[in-house]
């Protein structure tokens, strides 16, 4: 219970406020067993009872941007303002994921719809500059460059599934990365920091928060990078964040209710940040060639 | 065991030959989209996009495709998502603490009952 909670917080109570639908509905009553914590800046509500039917998406008027319409009323972020997805693709995740929702809306497993939140209202005001920063700080203490020195097996683990993936973003990027078993952890040059700054800053504000997303689910940069150039797949991604615990339960045994449940959270997180970086960052054109005969 | 995983996860050599047929994306996703909806799941916003996507996306001239190969890897993520948030709440539902109960049925619990005074406890008015 304090894990999830400690979780809520971490998102600032913000893509777990409640959607704010437009001024003319009623004000609903929420049910007391589901309303968490009632503070005055915001609420944790985790979860509330369905309030529509049908969802559907339609074209703002505002330049190619798609809303959310749940049965006729327009869904509005926890800030207030009006919910917007740039491509079609990204709203109609968007929409999937209200759709999935039966009697009770529970905020905590919509993840597209968080993120787009976190993009459109940037609740902490952060800039691109200070997210690139955020964001390569995960370098300093990668998990992929953290080396055990024993088990043995362990490290035989490690050298073989983690070193592919730091030669590939060393041939990739042109960088030099490299891994470390003492405690201060690797020594990144300046060189590679400025190469990861440039490649980061040519995403754009909302790739940006994807990428973020992604880089503090699987607590390294070069699993997301490889995640995100499409290198390996979020099950592979995942699969190598946890290879230490994997290692673990492969030696003591699964535990259903811990194990599992964070397995399948981390990859629902991780693929949803992937999708939404993609979705940002994408740019679709039909180009049609003549059949040459 | 620890064999097992190294078989399993054929990293690195990996590359995007070793991913699922997009058939078997498809069909894991429209198999997603039908436990979500229900019977009328062919009516869906999302079962329609994803058909449009996916026959959108077979025909290409290259030999190597780079659009398609990324389309590809979008569909699995799409794929790992909708399965994963399934599972994960299914887990949830079982295993997640249900909150506070109320006081008859945490003594339920134990086997105990709650005592009753049927004359009141003398202090109420």
């Amino acid at each position: 219970m304090l894990r999830n909670l400690v979780r809520l917080h971490s998102r600032v109570g913000h893509a777990l406020s409640p959607p704010i639908v437009c001024p003319r509905s009623q004000a609903l009553k929420l049910p007391l067993p589901l309303l968490s914590v009632n503070s005055k800046y915001y609420s944790i509500i985790t979860e509330r009872k369905k309030f529509y039917e049908d969802v559907s998406i339609s074209h703002g008027e505002a330049g190619g941007m798609f809303e959310i319409n749940l049965d006729q009323r327009k869904l509005k972020t926890p800030g207030g303002k009006l919910f917007t997805a740039p491509n079609k693709a990204l709203a109609i995740a968007v929409a999937n994921e209200w759709d999935t929702q039966k009697d009770t809306v529970k905020f905590y497993s919509m993840h597209m719809t968080t993120l787009c939140n976190t993009a459109l209202d940037n609740p902490t005001f952060r800039s691109k500059d200070q997210m690139i920063t955020a964001a390569l700080k995960y370098l300093e203490t990668d998990t992929i460059c953290y080396r055990v020195e024993e088990p043995p097996s362990l490290v035989e683990l490690q050298n073989n599934e983690w070193d592919p993936v730091l030669n590939w973003i060393e041939d990739r990027y042109n960088v030099v990365v490299g891994s470390s078993t003492n405690i201060l952890g690797p020594e990144i040059p300046q060189a590679t920091m400025d190469t990861f700054r440039q490649h980061l800053g040519s995403y754009n504000f909302w790739s940006l928060t994807g990428l973020e997303y992604v880089i503090t689910q699987l607590k390294s940069v070069v699993l997301a990078f490889a995640l995100i150039d499409k290198h390996i797949t979020v099950e592979q991604a995942v699969l190598l964040s946890r290879l230490e615990e994997e290692f673990q339960i492969g030696h003591w045994g699964n535990v259903e209710w811990a194990h599992d449940v964070d397995l399948y959270e981390l990859r629902a997180r991780t693929a949803a940040g992937a999708l939404f970086v993609h979705f940002s960052s994408e740019s679709s054109t039909v180009k049609r060639k003549l059949m040459q005969d | 065991m620890i064999y097992i995983l190294l078989v399993r996860t054929q990293t690195s050599q990996s590359n995007m030959a070793s991913l699922s047929s997009p058939l078997r994306i498809c069909r894991g996703i429209l198999r997603e989209i039908r436990a979500i909806k229900g019977p009328e799941y062919k009516q869906s916003l999302a079962y329609n996009y994803v058909l449009d996507q996916f026959r959108k996306n077979q025909i290409t001239g290259e030999r190597y495709c780079r659009a398609q190969e990324e389309a590809l890897h979008a569909s699995h993520s799409y794929l790992c998502l909708l399965t994963s948030t399934r599972q994960h709440m299914a887990l949830y539902d079982i295993y997640h603490g249900k909150g506070q109960r109320d006081t008859e049925e945490m003594a339920g619990i134990v086997g105990l009952r709650l005592p009753t005074q049927p004359g009141g406890k003398g202090w109420e008015k």
